[in-house]
């Protein structure tokens, strides 16, 4: 597996490609800035948002145990999943017992997050992701590079040739009205045959049991509505404690997301419908963990929206690919670690910390300084690349002593020369600074 | 007043023209400025690589050339921000200044007397603008200020353009401009083409480490354009 900085670099190649990503997504970062900017109360409402997520981790326990009990009494099936395992082992309970083969799904992080389609496909059950972008991305059999915008990484020349094969549609066509109608014919017949449909989960009300699911396509309700069995998948963190905080969410998620004031679909599954099942799968995997550790504890926040990608210099010119995890960006950089630390332990270093996602962020979690964070508990553990430790210990002795410190300068600037070579990173691109004879304290000591 | 004048590493090393600006410029505005003769580093380099914890001797080093002052005024966000934010010592965290909030908000100067007759484009920092408030920012909903703009606004003839992106990173982030060197140079250079849409001589900011990474970036180019310290303008007679 290629390390972020590798993979960028492969994506940087096609720099043309790589423009437009980073314009894409920019253009969606200015619509968020104008949705944003003509609420007066913007900043207010990013503090409350942020108020009400501490408040409701401060007291998850409570919660989560108030709104299983309203949801019970609801008539939904409450499970609970340690960790993914258990999490796929509940959900394909579920579908075994009403012998399902075919069933579909819309957009839920989570699953990526555990790999269901995967653990499924290996039971012998084919999930059709019915989300847009996500279909896509299925099809090519790869990973959504954005959780808003799944296929955000592709063009429509892409989706014309990915739908040609898969859909049969004609070869050289990428009129997006015409590849999405297509599309839509296609899942209108899964949509109408599934018995089962899964769906994520955006929020869950505490104080009553239900909770709700915001998509732009609606293809979340087309599932739920005709399948005889809805599966919820969420993580414990969605949870909140009232229906009235939906007021100050979904007033900042679309806004944060796309620029929208609110998702098209905004649908609140309360109970199931006469002769329906509903179950809702509450999963940890890693997420207790998370919270137990002051530093990192109010990552779980997150309501997904996206917006830190968006803004993300970084981002913007590496590709979601690059960050090789189901959630990239600088929110994915800073909640990867919690699952594998040596496996993502590049991640934390793919940003420069310029603090713009803390600055965008709805829920106004501290994304940098985690990264920050996450960068010391990495390097404490050991896992730096080879060489790095050896180099920050030099440097680090360099900079304590004042007279090595100075006689290390003064034989830099003299043979600086030598660094103008390729087995420099920082020459491969850009020229070193010229050096001067004579040091600032140098010139200083014969003023 | 007296102040102790904090010169980055790389600064002393490379720019020093930086440093003797930021002298010149504080002597001038009625400073008694003192060299600590025996400073290096602030120990931001180990620190954002994840090695905090290795820089024990760099800060007893620095707490040992600064502590005796009340004023300690760097030309660089970043440094300044690492200190305000990392070091050990109170009384450090406490004192030290990056050197334009220290003009706008401690001498609060309202006039200068400098010329710098050339179209200039704006570099915005991201620690001395989003870390220490040097100016608002694109991302939050607040009334625009910038204490970079208000200093410019006192020399005679200059003539400030922002970039597209007023306020996107440059890319230089550190060790990340080796690490992620394929990323960091695509950020600058997409830096560079919004000022070279402004036709500007110029590119000026309050950090010369993103100077740094630009400026190499414009002579592997071959522009002509030129980078430029924020107090190398304000001293500029």
């Amino acid at each position: 597996m290629l390390n972020h900085a590798e993979a960028s670099e492969k994506f940087i190649a096609d720099a043309e490609r790589t423009d437009w990503h980073d314009e894409t997504l920019w253009f969606v970062r200015e619509k968020r800035d104008k949705a944003s900017k003509v609420l007066p109360e913007w900043e207010a409402l990013r503090e409350h948002a942020s108020l009400i997520k501490d408040h409701t981790l401060a007291n998850l326990h409570d919660y989560l145990v108030a709104f299983e009990a309203k949801a019970q009494a609801n008539g939904i099936k409450v499970h609970w999943a340690a960790d993914a395992a258990e999490h796929n082992a509940i959900v394909h309970g579920i579908i075994a017992a009403q012998g399902t083969q075919v069933l579909v799904k819309s957009k839920s992080m989570l699953t990526e997050e555990c790999h269901l389609n995967d653990y499924l496909a290996n039971k012998g059950i084919e999930v059709i992701d019915t989300d847009l972008g996500e279909r896509i991305v299925q099809f090519r059999n790869e990973a959504p590079s954005h959780i808003v915008l799944p296929a955000i990484h592709l063009k429509k020349e892409d989706v014309g040739e990915t739908f040609h094969q898969h859909l049969g549609t004609p070869k050289g066509n990428k009129d997006p009205q015409f590849l999405t109608e297509a599309a839509r014919q296609h899942l209108r017949g899964h949509f109408l045959a599934s018995e089962v449909a899964i769906t994520g989960v955006n929020f869950a009300v505490a104080e009553t049991g239900e909770f709700v699911v915001c998509t732009n396509e609606g293809n979340a309700d087309m599932g739920a509505h005709l399948a005889k069995v809805h599966i919820a998948c969420m993580g414990i963190e969605k949870i909140i404690p009232k229906r009235d905080d939906l007021a100050v969410f979904l007033r900042l998620l679309a806004r944060s997301a796309t620029g929208q004031l609110i998702t098209t679909y905004s649908s609140h599954f309360h109970k199931p419908r006469e002769g329906q099942e509903m179950h809702i799968v509450l999963l940890d995997n890693g997420r207790t963990r998370q919270l137990a550790d002051p530093k990192y504890k109010n990552s779980l926040k997150c309501i997904r929206c996206a917006a830190c990608f968006n803004t993300c210099p970084v981002y913007r010119r590496s590709g979601g690919h690059s960050y090789h995890q189901p959630v990239a960006g600088p929110i994915g950089s800073i909640l990867a670690p919690n699952f594998d630390k040596k496996a993502n332990a590049d991640l934390p270093f793919a940003s420069t910390l310029c603090g713009s996602c803390s600055n965008v962020c709805p829920v106004k979690i501290n994304i940098h300084e985690q990264l920050w964070f996450w960068r010391q508990d990495l390097m404490a553990e050991g896992l730096a690349p080879a060489g790095k430790t050896i180099g920050m210990k030099l440097m680090a002795f360099t900079l304590a002593h004042p007279v090595i410190y100075r006689l290390g300068g003064s034989l830099m600037r003299r043979f600086s020369g030598v660094l103008n070579s390729r087995l420099n990173p920082w020459y491969k691109q850009r020229e070193m600074p010229v050096a001067p004879k004579a040091s600032f304290q140098e010139w200083y000591k014969n003023r | 007043m007296r102040v102790a004048l904090f010169v980055p590493c790389y600064i002393d090393q490379f720019y020093p023209q930086v440093a003797v600006a930021s002298l010149e410029l504080l002597e001038k505005l009625g400073c008694e400025v003192v060299v600590p003769k025996d400073q290096t580093c602030c120990g931001q380099p180990m620190a954002n690589s994840g090695f905090a914890s290795s820089t024990a001797g760099c800060d007893a080093n620095f707490t040992n050339n600064f502590e005796g002052f009340d004023y300690i005024v760097g030309p660089s966000g970043s440094c300044v921000l690492h200190l305000k934010e990392h070091h050990p010592s109170e009384k450090i965290r406490n004192s030290v200044y990056e050197i334009c909030e220290f003009l706008t908000d401690v001498l609060r100067i309202t006039s200068l007397n400098a010329k710098f007759p050339h179209r200039i484009g704006l570099h915005q920092s991201c620690h001395g603008q989003r870390g220490l408030r040097l100016s608002s920012m694109s991302e939050r909903n607040e009334k625009p200020f910038s204490k970079l703009e208000d200093l410019l606004g006192l020399v005679e003839g200059v003539e400030i353009l922002k970039p597209e992106r007023a306020d996107e990173c440059c890319g230089f982030g550190g060790t990340f401009c080796v690490t992620e060197e394929a990323v960091s140079v695509k950020m600058g250079q997409d830096r560079i083409k919004e000022h070279d849409a402004n036709a500007v001589e110029y590119i000026v900011g309050a950090d010369t480490s993103c100077l740094m990474h630009m400026e190499g970036i414009l002579r592997r180019q071959g522009s002509k354009v030129q980078v430029k310290h924020i107090v190398e303008i304000l001293n500029h007679a």
